[in-house]
């Protein structure tokens, strides 16, 4: 034993057991340092993209995450209230010193111009609580001790114990109220977390809807795109450029573009509907509703995300030799059994991958159901351009972007359990 | 072209044509009949129309003419999968997402066949290319020799009577692929299937087959046994196709029947068997193996090719040398001596007697295509 290993060490250098270079640094550490010079080298020609990918990506979704968490207004605006509030019973309207207290902090704030903020927040709990709180803020200057009275007589916003409620239970640096909303749940008298009236349900019910969505579209488009695939990976070069291109072109085309088209072939008084009353199929009292509701979204994604599943599906169909169903056929299966058997299971990856890539892209799509879809064929990104945009509540646009943001990981992660591969493309 | 009628054809092609643009016959006039159990080996160069006759007998390609009958029965509109022949590809094409025991079931499943006896044959089937233990695994786990084993228990595993195997050792390496001659040989030997395989590899071709169709231009150029095939080259083409050989070209001095005199471009005259030479007068190629020229010594009697020589070039090679050497005017005439003690003493530059029987120097075709050489 003792003699084989001094025979093979006389190659190797050795040093308290571990490997060395010929002079005597440790192998490891010279390998590392040869490396050094490669690495920094391929640092650095990623760097612009992840310095890029950092701010415009990285950043505000971090930002759009803390924003659905984050609530800061009561607790910087309002401090002396909330001071004076652990000692209220949490029941009633408080007494005198909460309302000094609160008179105080108005004063302050309307010198600060802190009022506006205060009253957006609190108007998302309570409706109405913005044009009191406003109107309080400026008249709170001229106001004398005792301040109780005053205050409850000015408006009915004071006299609603849920208002101190909510400052007491959003007073607080971090707060779950958004994500409580945008569940479609709401805090009872209690303080108790409870599901809304059931017609009061709108976000939970416009996530299942978006899902259901998604599914149609993902459904759609790969019954169109297989065998555009399949036709595609099976024809000589020269026919499948063109196919391809015929393919890609909608790609090119504006998405306003595509979109808008949709309208002038679905509306009612549209392509579709003319042509079908003018072939007598229809009455022109009984124009199909193509558009402004959900068959309308479901046409026009199908379109717009067909290349997403045909891409993915020909790459892997490419890589198909055609011996497989050859030797089917030549073991005894029939054309059907053979194509079945044989080789939709070879294609599960470009299935897998395109399924995942169109079902991710329209959960989040915005532009297409908001000019095409209406009323019912809404989705839930447009309600999170709806609180960005015109409810001003960031909070729950925030939360909802969230939890959208979430269940696409959640079935990336379900895709990679499943199929295990990476994603194709092209 | 020969055409040998056996008395019990299994597999015939009858004046098969074949083209794929409409303006050029990949297959030109293809008679072939294969005897039931037989081991026929269709050898080519590439583009020389033996796949496609391969895949005209297995259903993937229909014949433009003619007509192929498997038992009396003509096939030309009976679909693949209703044929029941065995087949065996160049990258195996076992189902990547099934294990090798659902590959084995795949043609018995298709069949309908009971999940005992199916199980029965796979092991059986396995147990044949000693790959039993492999039942549950797929096919990326398996080496190419492995997965080419078990492409063949498949392909045998529903007992079809007719097995074709298109270039099946064409992806493994050389000792491997000689490995695997032999078992497929032995299998054949052992199942009494008939057999038809095609290869580029005339070294296969020579180890496996009972007869040998060598395929080019679109045509049959020598159909024979092995040993005919290499012995007996019916053409310039099958000569240079099969095996080394020296070729000469000149014209015929003295015709006859079994014997010719050929004059060389440079003078020589050398005395030929006559395997189809023209006629007096005409151009013919000579063709002589490597292996039957040997130097001739002072003391030993001449035959009657003998011409002086010069040594160009000796390759060591274990077991035989190869002398290249400048003899009638060509300097790339080659001499196979075998390593015994006394040839070793050839030196490069060194002038030398070289001589061969006539009855080894076969006078054939003017081949008019350049030599082509197999791998």
């Amino acid at each position: 034993m003792q003699q084989s290993a001094s025979a093979s060490s006389s190659d190797d250098h050795r040093r308290d057991g571990k490997l060395v270079t010929a002079d005597g640094r440790p192998l490891q550490a010279s390998l590392r340092s040869a490396e050094r010079r490669r690495k920094i080298i391929a640092f650095l020609f990623v760097s612009p993209l992840l310095a890029f990918l950092l701010i415009s990506f990285v950043i505000p979704i971090g930002q759009m995450m803390w924003r659905s968490v984050d609530n800061p207004t009561i607790i910087n605006t309002l401090p002396r209230t909330l001071e004076a509030m652990q000692e209220w019973d949490g029941q009633n309207i408080p007494d005198e010193p909460v309302f000094a207290a609160l008179a105080e902090d108005l004063r302050e704030a309307q010198q600060n111009r802190r009022v506006g903020p205060l009253a957006v927040r609190l108007n998302y709990e309570i409706s109405g609580a913005r044009g009191a709180l406003s109107r309080k803020a400026r008249s709170v200057a001229t106001m004398d001790a005792p301040y109780r009275e005053q205050f409850l007589e000015s408006d009915r916003l004071w006299q609603n114990p849920r208002l101190y409620q909510i400052i007491q239970r959003e007073g607080r640096p971090l707060t779950l109220s958004y994500y409580v909303a945008a569940t479609d749940r709401a805090y009872d008298a209690d303080g108790n977390i409870v599901r809304r009236p059931e017609q009061q349900r709108i976000y939970m019910t416009l996530f299942g809807r978006t899902f259901a969505m998604s599914a149609a579209i993902l459904v759609l488009t790969l019954l169109l795109g297989f065998p555009i695939a399949f036709w595609m990976a099976h024809l000589p070069m020269r026919y499948a450029n063109l196919l391809m291109i015929m393919v890609l072109l909608p790609f090119w085309t504006s998405l306003l573009v595509r979109t808008t088209s949709w309208i002038v072939l679905l509306q009612q008084q549209g392509v579709i509907n003319s042509s079908l009353v003018a072939l007598g199929i229809l009455d022109s009292g009984n124009r199909l509703s193509l558009m402004y509701n959900m068959t309308g979204t479901i046409i026009a994604m199908t379109h717009i995300l067909l290349p997403f599943m045909v891409l993915p599906l020909y790459s892997v169909m490419k890589t198909i030799p055609p011996s497989y169903m050859r030797a089917a056929r030549s073991l005894g299966a029939n054309n059907w059994t053979a194509f079945w058997r044989v080789y939709v299971p070879q294609t599960v990856p470009g299935i897998g991958a395109g399924g995942v890539l169109v079902f991710i892209i329209s959960i989040g799509y915005y532009i297409t159901p908001a000019l095409v879809g209406g009323q019912s064929g809404r989705m839930i990104s447009n309600m999170i351009a709806y609180h960005m945009q015109n409810s001003l509540n960031w909070g729950l646009a925030a939360a909802l972007g969230t939890m959208l943001l979430v269940s696409v990981l959640i079935l990336y992660w379900a895709y990679n359990k499943l199929v295990g591969a990476d994603i194709k493309l092209g | 072209m020969e055409h040998v009628d056996t008395a019990n054809p299994y597999v015939v092609f009858d004046r098969v044509q074949k083209t794929y643009d409409g303006e050029e016959l990949v297959v030109k006039d293809l008679n072939l009949s294969i005897e039931k159990g037989e081991f026929l080996t269709m050898l080519g160069p590439s583009g020389s129309g033996k796949t496609t006759c391969l895949m005209m007998l297995a259903g993937f390609e229909t014949s433009t003419f003619g007509e192929i009958r498997i038992d009396g029965v003509a096939i030309n509109n009976i679909p693949p999968h209703k044929r029941g022949i065995g087949m065996v590809f160049q990258n195996y094409a076992l189902f990547p997402h099934m294990t090798i025991g659902e590959n084995l079931a795949f043609p018995l499943e298709v069949r309908q066949m009971g999940k005992s006896e199916r199980e029965e044959k796979i092991r059986r089937a396995l147990a044949m290319v000693q790959m039993e233990a492999f039942a549950n695994r797929r096919p990326a786990q398996l080496s190419g020799g492995q997965q080419q084993r078990v492409a063949l228990a498949r392909a045998l595993v529903f007992e079809p009577e007719l097995v074709l195997m298109d270039e099946p050792l064409g992806a493994l390496d050389k000792n491997l692929r000689e490995t695997m001659q032999y078992e497929i040989k032995h299998l054949h030997e052992q199942l009494g299937v008939t057999v038809v395989y095609v290869t580029h590899d005339q070294t296969e071709a020579l180890t496996m087959s009972d007869r040998i169709a060598v395929f080019n231009d679109g045509r049959i150029q020598q159909l024979a046994a092995p040993a005919d095939l290499y012995e007996r080259p019916e053409n310039a083409f099958v000569a240079a196709f099969i095996g080394e050989n020296n070729r000469m070209t000149g014209a015929v001095e003295e015709y006859s029947e079994d014997k010719v005199s050929v004059r060389l471009e440079d003078g020589s005259l050398v005395q030929a068997k006559n395997v189809c030479a023209s006629g007096q007068g005409d151009q013919t190629t000579l063709s002589l193996r490597p292996e039957r020229a040997f130097t001739i010594g002072n003391g030993d009697s001449q035959p009657v090719n003998c011409f002086d020589g010069k040594v160009e070039e000796l390759i060591y090679l274990g077991d035989h040398i190869r002398a290249r050497m400048n003899i009638c005017g060509h300097d790339d005439f080659i001499i196979k001596l075998p390593n015994a003690s006394s040839k070793l003493t050839l030196k490069v530059g060194q002038p030398v007697k070289v001589g061969w029987a006539a009855e080894d120097c076969r006078a054939l075709d003017l081949s008019e295509d350049g030599p082509v050489h197999s791998d």
